[in-house]
């Protein structure tokens, strides 16, 4: 073959502009297909954030609401509750919060934004049951917490696990704000995150 | 008989049918001293046509929205459904029971090695390929171990050490870990949308791609011929018409060889399918026949067999040394599979075959063995005190063995003198 009249530095920069747009092209084209791999608009509103109303909450009483199928407690907790925290981190696996179990406007020695509203997420770290509030002190917990019937796990009234039960993390602390003096939106940080 | 000369003439001149057929049948020499060891090929052949024909069946009867009742359904309702899941649930890990005796075989006589590199690439691609579907096949029947075996799997995804890129925190690495498995998920739990989407990959394009890379692993080991337990090359040896003098065709030599083996591989096939298609709980796991229950965990999730040893790996890791321990159990995990396609270069011994090689390789290869299987019981046992320093023994031999033993093992040992022509095989 001649390579007579052809202009091959002409040739090499058409070729190379050609696949150049091609590529953009396809690149452009694999966003769809990328994309529709996300949660959909309905899945999206099924795990749309959830507003709690605290106002009603007495000293001491607990709400749960669901969130992305998940139950989430509030806790309004008392000045007595909130002085036990401190006595018994001599007994906790993990009193300062290190593990990331929680986000980082939450971790401090109350595990919350305000000091007595307690948000958690409900399902305890060894297998996922329910743990149950215990209000008053019991027998296992002295100052009061959550006992999980499962399999026994212990937890302080900040979600803090105790040493020497299955579960090995303090319970979850979810992203949550307050829209509000007295409404909390879990699942949004949109609101106030500072106390 | 000039009716069907004429057609076959008419179809050649249009399509390389003849010779396609000399190349790959009648012709492609393969060397004459072929061992047990080379069933197993040709049984993995057996196994994905199972897997495809028992597939499309399952298929006509599957609705991924409900997965754990469609299930219940082909095995209660369908006529004969229950023997065409346990034909497909069964041949998932028959599959693997066969393919990794066939790598076993790779090892044993050095078929990975120049000039079949290529041939080892494409295989490892369709191990890769197996493993993913067979983990999108495991979720798909919605049972209790579906779901936490996907959770434990999707959630790796998080795990990944992304803090290690510049300029991104351990917070930023979290929310995109978070995002990668929403975006798996299709969802912020597993669900219908999961299910659905692994539907449509386990059903079409993993097994797409499978056929394919099958095509390409044959199309390439017939480009440089196969392998031998002697590990010696029969093209350097070829008669006057430029035959391999050790080579003796494949059709009918070893179509027919093959067949009594695909025979006896079925009569044990069907024997695991008749009484034991649940294999003890290591088959379908006992916690898969309640259906997926997110607020219930199986008291220890397990992977099935086949991902055993991978699994200790993941798990063995301890040591949060600049990143957390958990990244470098991926990273164990992730490596484990990644440094078997570099194997053709690891193995630097000049001999191929375990037949001429000496007593250092043939030791190291048999403790890999051991080690191999030792730490696929540990991925399906509960990591206590004892099975964990195991695995971590385990994991550390593993890697010594390709990182170590594999490009200088053979300077420690004396190798026998290789023959120029293949052997009887003794």
């Amino acid at each position: 073959m001649s390579n007579d009249g052809v202009n091959t530095s002409r040739r090499t920069f058409l070729i190379g502009l050609t696949s150049a747009i091609g590529a953009a092209g396809a690149v452009g084209l694999a966003v769809p297909f990328v994309k529709s791999w996300l949660p959909s608009a309905k899945a999206e509103n099924a795990g749309a954030p959830v507003q709690v109303d605290i106002s009603k909450l007495e000293l001491g009483q607990r709400v749960v609401q669901e969130w992305r199928g998940q139950p989430v407690w509030v806790v309004n907790r008392t000045d007595e509750m909130l002085a036990g925290l401190a006595q018994i981190e001599g007994s906790l696996r993990d009193p300062g919060s290190e593990q990331d179990q929680q986000p980082p406007y939450a971790k401090n020695q109350w595990r919350s934004i305000k000091k007595e509203y307690l948000v958690l997420i409900g399902t305890c770290t060894h297998l996922g049951c329910s743990p149950l509030y215990e209000q008053e002190p019991t027998v296992q917990l002295d100052h009061g917490g959550f006992f999980c019937p499962c399999h026994g796990s212990m937890f302080d009234l900040a979600g803090r696990v105790y040493q020497g039960v299955p579960a090995p993390t303090n319970l979850v602390v979810p992203p949550h704000s307050y829209l509000s003096e007295s409404v909390i939106i879990v699942g949004s940080e949109e609101g106030e995150t500072q106390a | 008989m000039r009716v069907v000369n004429g057609l076959i003439d008419w179809v050649d001149a249009r399509l390389p049918v003849v010779n396609t057929y000399k190349k790959h049948m009648s012709e492609y020499y393969a060397p004459k001293n072929f061992n047990f060891w080379y069933y197993f090929g040709v049984l993995s052949m057996v196994v994905l046509v199972n897997q495809l024909l028992t597939g499309i069946w399952l298929t006509m009867f599957f609705s991924p929205s409900q997965g754990f009742e469609s299930v219940e359904y082909i095995m209660r309702d369908v006529q004969w459904g229950w023997l065409i899941r346990y034909m497909h649930a069964v041949g998932a890990s028959a599959f693997f029971a066969v393919v990794y005796i066939h790598m076993f075989r790779g090892l044993l006589y050095g078929s990975y090695k120049p000039p079949r590199e290529l041939v080892w690439i494409f295989g490892m691609l369709i191990y890769v390929a197996l493993m993913a579907e067979g983990f999108l096949g495991y979720v798909l029947p919605w049972g209790n171990m579906s779901y936490w075996g996907a959770q434990v799997i999707i959630s790796l995804a998080g795990a990944i050490p992304f803090d290690v890129i510049p300029f991104i925190d351990a917070n930023d690495a979290k929310e995109i870990g978070e995002a990668l498995t929403t975006w798996v998920r299709g969802d912020y739990l597993l669900s219908t949308a999961t299910v659905n989407k692994f539907f449509a990959l386990h059903v079409v394009a993993i097994p797409l791609v499978l056929v394919a890379l099958v095509f390409l692993h044959i199309l390439a080991l017939h480009e440089v011929g196969s392998n031998n337990p002697d590990g010696v090359e029969i093209k350097k040896n070829k008669d006057e018409n430029g035959i391999p003098k050790d080579g003796i065709p494949f059709h009918p030599y070893y179509t027919v060889k093959d067949l009594p083996g695909v025979i006896i591989f079925m009569m044990v096939f069907a024997v695991v399918i008749f009484y034991f298609p649940t294999g003890g709980g290591y088959l379908i796991e006992k916690p898969n026949f309640a259906p997926a229950d997110p607020l219930k965990t199986p008291d220890h999730i397990a992977p099935v067999w086949y991902y055993g040893p991978y699994y200790a790996m993941l798990r063995a890791t301890t040591i949060d040394w600049f990143i957390s321990s958990k990244a470098w159990g991926l990273i164990a995990m992730g490596g484990a599979i990644a440094i078997l396609f570099l194997l053709p270069w690891l193995d630097r011994h000049p001999v191929k075959s375990i037949r001429y090689k000496g007593l250092v390789s043939k030791i190291t290869l048999a403790l890999f063995v051991v080690d191999f299987l030792i730490l696929g019981y540990l991925g399906t046992q509960p990591a206590t005190g004892l099975a964990k320093t195991v695995a971590q023994i385990g994991t550390v031999y593993y890697f010594l063995f390709f990182i170590v033993i594999l490009p200088f093992g053979h300077r420690f040992e004396k190798s026998k003198p290789v023959p120029e022509r293949v052997t009887g095989g003794h």
